[in-house]
């Protein structure tokens, strides 16, 4: 039997998914490094400054989630349109090793918004080492999430107009709903409730502690820790029981 | 050993909507095996469940000595697969996407490279390597397809259809391919053209609404057939049942009278004193692949009509 290389099987799904169609198409980099930046901007203006810290906290957590839950549409186009998620079956690949390369693509993907949006943050976000530990272990937690629930949803697509569908409520659930860019007080009650359906308003919570501008109690945060880490947790546990990598 | 080994293969979509119906056969390991039939006949899940794609419902089957289900992971090491909607990524090049698959089967960087070069030479398309392929021809884009799986190292492929939309003579290129391939591999093709399966395949089966209904080499299938002669009728001519034979209706609506070598000749001295237009042949796979998943034809089995 052949050796396989996992760094190779890596390589492959960074370099499809992320490297060639930004050295093919290089309006997907200009599209990639704006992405995060509209709110980031609205909000920074409409607050007159005072929320730019908030905001470019937010930005950090939204581009990593983004970038996990586009998964979803990225697969699910190259299996419903390419059928390369067949291909890929009927091959060495291993599903986790093939989740885990896609994944890696997404970050490479978002690297150059990523670099900008750390430039900012180490301007407007004063805050210690533990502080700046804290929001990458919260940005990290947040993408193995939404990575898991793209990946897991993109196998269960049978087509990709069915992605668009999961792609509208993952967007509501994780970009609408939760205060990432704003603290979750302007939000009025009893909407804050609703709120608090979504993992990222936990994720918030905790990086706008760090900012400074809102304060959470202890227990609040440690609540928000067990939050985001149980359901990314629970996550991958579906993304292991629940993928469809073999169809029924 | 078998190359292909099934039984009782039964794959239920839905409950009560069976595109599989037991399907049992053992395929030798030689070689090209095609399966044929027509739309709906249960190819695709056939292929789809061997190539580890798809779960089966009820019954067993392996591959070169593997379980599809219990040793999927074993048998993946083997395999490759062109699914029959196929296609090559649009974003990427040939050298791209040939590559990054072989990647993901393991391969290195530069050994990857290596099999591409090798592969788009053999298949007469190196000049389309950097070109993206949403910009290819229907036809390069399938060769693509199949260079891919070529180029790795599997020694089991699964193609689904694979000179489906290619012009005649990038047919005839594909085929010559296949037939290389096949001193060294074993290749489980699927097609719509008979005389794909004819000019190519050592065994082959031939599948009817979810139901394999005949297998074996073209000689085989000949003999499971039991007159070697076929009378095409051309025109509007009511054809009866022969004294020996039988009357099936071809694909292009013609009535087909199927039946002896003697007969055959009986029957065209008739038909040539009634000015009818007819075709006499020996039996070929349109023929045995008509005869055996023929519908009845009313009147068929009457012998009310006056003989021939």
């Amino acid at each position: 039997m052949k050796k396989r290389s996992i760094s190779s099987q890596l390589i492959a799904s960074i370099m499809v998914n992320a490297i060639y169609a930004m050295v093919n198409y290089p309006i997907v980099l200009v599209s990639t490094i704006l992405a995060p930046f509209s709110l980031l901007i609205v909000i920074s203006f409409i607050s007159h400054g005072s929320l730019t810290p908030v905001a470019i906290g937010g930005a950090l957590i939204m581009t990593m989630i983004s970038s996990g839950t586009s998964m979803q549409q990225d697969l699910s186009h190259l299996k419903n349109d390419f059928k390369v998620q067949d291909m890929i079956v009927s091959s060495p690949v291993r599903a986790w090793v093939y989740f885990l390369g896609m994944s890696l693509s997404q970050i490479v993907y978002v690297i150059p918004a990523l670099i900008a949006l750390v430039i900012l943050a180490a301007v407007y976000i004063h805050a210690t080492a533990i502080g700046y530990l804290s929001i990458i272990a919260v940005m990290l937690i947040m993408f193995v999430f939404a990575s898991a629930l793209g990946f897991v949803l993109s196998t269960l697509s049978s087509d990709v107009v069915q992605s668009w569908g999961f792609s509208g409520i993952v967007s509501t659930v994780m970009s609408a709903l939760p205060p990432v860019y704003y603290p979750i007080t302007y939000i009025p009650m009893p909407f804050q409730y609703l709120a608090y359906l979504s993992p990222a308003t936990y994720a918030a919570e905790i990086v706008q502690n760090i900012t400074g501008l809102t304060s959470f109690s202890t227990g609040t945060i440690l609540i928000d820790w067990t939050v985001i880490i149980a359901v990314t947790a629970a996550m991958l546990f579906i993304a292991m029981k629940k993928s469809k990598w073999r169809e029924d | 050993m078998d190359m292909l080994n099934l039984q009782n293969v039964t794959k239920e979509y839905e409950p009560g909507k069976k595109a599989l119906k037991s399907v049992s056969m053992s395929v030798p390991a030689n070689g090209i095996f095609a399966l044929i039939g027509r739309n709906g006949a249960g190819k695709t899940t056939l292929i789809r469940i061997l190539s580890t794609q798809l779960s089966l419902t009820s019954g067993r089957a392996s591959v070169d000595g593997l379980d599809v289900m219990k040793d999927a992971q074993d048998l993946r090491e083997i395999i490759a697969c062109v699914p029959q909607e196929g296609r090559a990524i649009g974003w990427l090049t040939p050298r791209q996407f040939i590559v990054s698959y072989l990647m993901w089967r393991g391969f290195s960087s530069k050994e990857a490279t290596e099999r591409f070069e090798k592969v788009m030479k053999e298949l007469g398309i190196s000049r389309y390597s950097d070109t993206l392929n949403r910009m290819l021809s229907g036809g390069t884009k399938r060769k693509v397809l199949v260079g891919m799986v070529i180029a790795s190292e599997a020694r089991i492929l699964f193609l689904d259809e694979p000179t489906t939309g290619l012009d005649p003579i990038s047919r005839h290129d594909l085929w010559s391919t296949l037939s290389r391939l096949k001193k060294d591999r074993f290749i489980f093709l699927t097609t719509h053209y008979l005389e794909e399966a004819e000019a190519l395949a050592d065994n082959i089966g031939i599948m009817e609404e979810g139901r394999l209904m005949s297998l074996g080499t073209l000689d085989e299938l000949r003999n499971h057939v039991k007159y070697p002669y076929s009378i095409k009728i051309l025109s509007d001519y009511r054809a009866k049942k022969p004294r020996q034979g039988d009357l099936i209706k071809g694909v292009d609506g013609h009535i087909q009278i199927v039946t002896t070598e003697k007969e055959a000749r009986r029957i065209s001295r008739h038909l040539i004193d009634k000015k009818v237009k007819f075709a006499m042949n020996p039996l070929t796979l349109d023929d045995i692949f008509y005869y055996i998943v023929r519908k009845p034809i009313e009147g068929e089995e009457s012998n009310e009509e006056e003989e021939y």
